[in-house]
């Protein structure tokens, strides 16, 4: 996967970008079933490799899918990469080991979720639609402006040509 | 692409299963992984799915555009309906035990009913990007889907 | 060292990701760079509640270590508005697309300076 993204950042090809996103995700889909996320692997294979592929096909449609000009040299964001990357690999060094069962996260609420008070055999489900149900209105109601945003955006006049620049709606 | 004769086998015979599927995985979201987002894509996959085969205009006709935007509202709607109605008949804003005689059942018909209007909402706002995507002229003029282009 | 390579992998995608934000000129390619970036995060948030053993958080009789399900849940919302995101933001780069006939943001920027030294005040209309 590493890999993966090294190549997709080099490649100029808009269109070959957009595709190795869609396999990137399935990737990502993968790993996350072998750490035991069935849900999110789930959502990200839906959502990653399906619906945000044909959207970028979708907008690269829609503007021109030409390759990008590479102007400037990289040398200034490659050593601010650099320099974050090493920034938090130091602090990652303090968080708790891989698989670790005595890490926090196993001991405050997680024991409470998992003794199943509503009888859902989907914990996620459950935690997700009943314990937190307040966070999920909100996304949902995140989705539902995102849509907003998007009508608002794109719509188009009914009367006569557009002209082609921004003007107001 | 109507005329590849692949696509078109391949999807009638696919796309009844993909939206039968995403029912499934609604419906069964309390007891395997699943639940109300992965259920509303998957369904607007299949649709998106009917539209690149078929054309955008066919598509249409099978949801229209009113019929989307009204998923939109009304997913967020039925949910914040389901916390209002846990505020008449007792408890707080969004608890489930008090929809039914007894608390257990309560939070089954509390998370049943959410999770739908979930699945309603993001189903309407997938379908509706796509559609306006897909619709948008080159210069933004009216006209020219994209299988007119590709014609 | 070893024990920590999970988070040593998703340090790397998310700067790989932020490299791409930062360092590419094309909106779209940005917007690809974005959504690597917030994958990387997903991993980041997952990784730590996987228990070696354990299985997915689906309650049955013949389990008894389940791995931790409240990342899944926070990570589920994350995953759908990291879609509305990315949706905004390619409605967005196609307005600018029709406005300015490019998506190349050096391009966009020196359109912008010329129109302000034609006339100050033209590029805010």
């Amino acid at each position: 996967m590493a890999l993966l993204v090294v190549v997709l950042a080099l490649t100029r090809n808009l269109f070959a970008a957009v595709v190795l996103s869609g396999i990137y995700s399935f990737l990502m889909a993968t790993v996350l079933v072998a750490l035991d996320a069935v849900d999110v692997a789930m959502t990200e294979a839906a959502v990653g490799a399906g619906v945000s592929t044909v959207l970028l096909l979708g907008a690269l449609h829609l503007c021109k899918s030409e390759e990008t000009k590479p102007t400037h040299r990289p040398w200034l964001p490659l050593s601010v990469s650099i320099a974050t990357a090493g920034l938090l690999i130091y602090g990652s060094l303090g968080l708790p080991d891989f698989a670790d069962p005595q890490a926090p996260i196993h001991q405050h609420v997680t024991p409470r979720y998992l003794q199943n008070e509503v009888e859902v055999p989907n914990v996620v489900t459950a935690v997700l639609a009943s314990f937190r149900g307040y966070d999920t209105l909100g996304e949902t109601t995140v989705v539902f402006t995102a849509g907003a945003g998007i009508i608002a955006l794109l719509r188009r006049r009914r009367h006569g040509k557009h002209d082609g620049d921004a003007d107001e709606k | 692409m109507k005329n590849d004769l692949v696509l078109r086998v391949v999807g009638k015979l696919l796309i009844p299963f993909i939206l039968l599927f995403a029912l499934y995985v609604q419906f069964h979201g309390d007891f395997g992984p699943g639940g109300g987002f992965q259920a509303g894509v998957i369904f607007a996959a299949g649709i998106v799915f009917y539209a690149l085969v078929f054309g955008l205009d066919n598509a249409r006709k099978l949801m229209p555009d009113r019929l989307v935007e009204t998923m939109l509202a009304s997913g967020v709607l039925l949910y914040a309906g389901v916390g209002v109605a846990g505020l008449f008949l007792g408890g707080n804003f969004l608890d489930y035990f008090v929809l039914d005689h007894d608390p257990i059942h309560g939070q089954h018909r509390g998370i049943f009913w959410v999770e739908v209007g979930v699945a309603v909402t993001v189903c309407g706002v997938m379908l509706k990007i796509f559609y306006m995507f897909a619709s948008r002229g080159r210069d933004g003029r009216d006209g020219h889907s994209i299988d007119e282009e590709l014609r | 060292m070893i024990a920590h390579f999970s988070y040593i992998i998703t340090v790397f995608l998310l700067v790989a990701g932020l490299y791409i934000v930062i360092a590419r000129g094309n909106l779209i390619k940005k917007l690809i760079g974005l959504s690597i970036f917030q994958t990387s995060v997903y991993l980041l948030y997952i990784a730590p509640g996987k228990l070696l053993g354990g299985t997915a958080p689906i309650l049955a009789q013949q389990y008894g270590v389940y791995s931790n399900p409240l990342p899944h849940v926070l990570i589920l919302t994350a995953i759908v508005v990291g879609i509305a995101v990315l949706a905004l933001g390619l409605a967005l780069a196609v307005r600018i697309r029709e406005a300015y006939g490019s998506i190349e943001e050096d391009e966009i920027i020196a359109m912008d300076q010329q129109a302000e030294d034609a006339q100050p005040g033209a590029a805010d209309r």
